[in-house]
């Protein structure tokens, strides 16, 4: 049941006729930031090669300059766009979930700590992945570092729902506060796996801090897909629930919405896809701010708009914050992380002191 | 339909609902009324479902209100709360919207926007229908809130089905004379077309004017219920409010008397 098919045109509200054309614009938007992600990089290995990257993928080849191309078109480029995507996505839609529970758009995963909850776990599974928690982690495979991502996450939010929900209503002020010391926390505890371990451990943490899609391989793409699926399975269950929520807890019941399980099932799925991109990107802040935020701003507030819109928009601006990453200072890259956070931090301070004129965005 | 029998709230030690019986019934309106403290929201939080009794029973139809469903329940009754914090960017049309939406009813969008509007139309706010919420005026918020109620009994109401209760906690609180007699007006409206009526009320003479039965709660005890001539009783009314009432006197010569023309529905 959705605002766009039976209505008269009369009746129709204003932004109920904007919303398909927002997501179509939103669509496009991210197909051009694929074709740029795959078409740019330092090899100058161009889109018009393609084709020929494809013929030798399909059939094999002796030319050195096709297996080139197929390396870097197919082998590189394209699991790194694929990654980016969900990376964005998963980020932004998370971060939309955790805004319609907390009714507060200043809600981001990297902000208040399931990322750093998501990060701990993810890092304890490098560091004592050969050693204390081998005979768990081995069995897992490629899904060790999602899976362990997504205990974090999970454990993290809930431990949030339960702080600043203690009464009945989830509170805002708490909520941030105690995620801030939930992240800080979770911190230290990295800090200290870190400082247990070895150089090329201790490289691959780096990379955990501030994000990257540097390491985007085939592999890691089809680590996340479960995730992936198990998130847009869960999302149509739940924005009748958030779109209740965003009136209150009391509120959503006299709506007729089960609040407990909307609650589990937003956790659930926030911690899915926070853990799975944090496995194979590391922390990337603010893309759970600035998307849904923008997705409000045209569409409004209804989670039937802003759950897709964010998911395209996120996986568009996370591949354009890649982009940019990638050209920036190339042939060397810059961390994901750092070029979301000069984004995104302006973006939270604006909403911040928004805040006291007429609600949020 | 709506029957609690001998319930009772406690928490903490502090008993905030006492042993307290109400009946509410298809066509009437029942207003609560009562000092501040006297557990009145609480009492209606026990009603709605939204917390359970400690003691007693609320059966809905017969059946344990606790039993049914928070779906099943939002087909049978709406609540406006004292306040409603929405910090997001609806637009009045869509917080209405919401009454239907967030339910899913599955009623056709172009009924559902029939039904949205004329909610809108009966809480006098015809022509707000694209402004955005957070920019409304604290009054014209509190009658966004009833009309997502009214949209919700609306668009839950099917043929033959049980009759429905819309709930209002101090609906008229940041209203003027004019709104409060329109959303009085179309409480009693929703009572003459078989809904039943719960409302919490401040104003004594608003009870009088708009109510069919009127329930006086002191420290957690309903002191009085029946009509307005048996309930709003000089005596029993400033024992409870703890200060001298006196009804049906007007002021002496000379002092200006202000009293909305009440009563015409």
């Amino acid at each position: 049941m959705t605002a766009e098919t039976t209505a008269p045109a009369v009746l129709r509200p204003a932004r109920a006729r904007l919303i398909p054309r927002f997501l179509a614009a939103a669509a496009l938007v991210l197909a051009f930031a694929a074709l740029l992600s795959l078409s740019l990089g330092p090899t100058g290995i161009t889109l018009t090669s393609l084709p020929r990257a494809i013929e030798a993928w399909i059939f094999g080849t002796d030319d050195a300059a096709a297996a080139r191309e197929q390396l870097v078109l197919l082998d590189i480029r394209l699991p790194r766009t694929l990654l980016g995507m969900f990376v964005g996505a998963a980020l932004a839609v998370a971060g939309a979930m955790m805004q319609g529970l907390f009714r507060n758009p200043l809600a981001d995963p990297g902000l208040i700590g399931v990322s750093a909850g998501a990060a701990l776990a993810a890092v304890a599974t490098i560091v004592l992945g050969n050693t204390m928690l081998a005979p768990i982690i081995a069995p897992l495979g490629i899904y060790a570092l999602p899976v362990a991502a997504f205990i974090g996450g999970a454990v993290s939010t809930g431990v949030l729902v339960a702080i600043a929900g203690r009464h009945g209503q989830l509170a805002i002020g708490t909520l941030l506060l105690a995620g801030i010391a939930l992240g800080a926390l979770a911190g230290a505890l990295t800090g200290l796996l870190a400082f247990g371990s070895d150089d090329r451990e201790l490289r691959d943490l780096t990379l955990w801090s501030m994000g990257s899609l540097g390491g985007a391989s085939w592999p890691k793409v089809f680590a996340v897909l479960p995730f992936a699926f198990v998130v847009a399975l869960l999302i149509p269950r739940m924005v009748r629930g958030l779109n209740g929520f965003l009136l209150g807890e009391a509120q959503a019941f006299h709506l007729g919405v089960n609040v407990e399980r909307t609650k589990h099932l937003a956790i659930l799925a926030t911690a899915a896809a926070v853990g799975a991109a944090v496995a194979v990107a590391g922390v990337i802040g603010f893309v759970g701010i600035v998307v849904p935020h923008m997705v409000r701003l045209v569409a409004g507030p209804d989670h039937r708009v802003v759950l897709p819109g964010s998911a395209l928009l996120g996986a568009a601006m996370l591949i354009f914050a890649d982009v940019f990453a990638r050209i920036v200072v190339r042939p060397a890259e810059l961390p994901i992380g750092i070029v979301m956070a000069v984004i995104g931090a302006p973006v939270f301070l604006h909403l911040v002191l928004k805040r006291g004129v007429g609600g949020f965005g | 339909m709506l029957h609690a029998s001998h319930i009772t709230f406690e928490i903490a030690g502090k008993c905030l609902v006492e042993d307290a019986d109400i009946l509410l019934e298809p066509g009437r309106v029942i207003s609560v009324v009562g000092p501040n403290g006297a557990g009145k929201s609480t009492l209606l939080k026990l009603l709605t479902g939204e917390m359970q009794p400690t003691d007693g029973h609320i059966r809905l139809d017969g059946r344990l209100l606790d039993e049914v469903n928070p779906h099943e329940l939002a087909r049978r009754r709406a609540v406006v709360p004292q306040s409603t914090a929405l910090s997001f960017s609806f637009t009045v049309l869509e917080v209405v919207l919401l009454g239907a939406t967030v339910p899913g009813f599955g009623l056709r969008t172009d009924h559902l926007m029939g039904v949205a509007y004329d909610a809108i139309a009966s809480v006098g706010l015809r022509g707000f229908e694209e402004r955005l919420y957070p920019e409304l005026s604290g009054g014209e918020r509190q009658r966004v809130h009833i009309a997502r109620a009214l949209c919700q009994l609306a668009a839950a109401e099917t043929p033959g089905a049980e009759p429905a209760i819309l709930f209002l906690d101090e609906p008229t609180a940041s209203l003027d004379f004019s709104h409060q007699s329109i959303v009085l007006g179309e409480a009693r409206r929703q009572a003459e077309r078989g809904r039943a009526v719960f409302v919490i009320l401040h104003d004594l003479n608003l009870a009088a004017a708009y109510a069919d039965e009127i329930v006086l709660m002191h420290r957690g005890r309903v002191v009085a219920k029946g009509g307005a001539l048996e309930v709003l009783e000089d005596e029993l009314l400033s024992e409870v409010y703890g200060c001298p009432v006196r009804t049906n006197v007007t002021p002496p010569e000379g002092t200006p008397f202000i009293l909305p023309y009440i009563g015409a529905v």
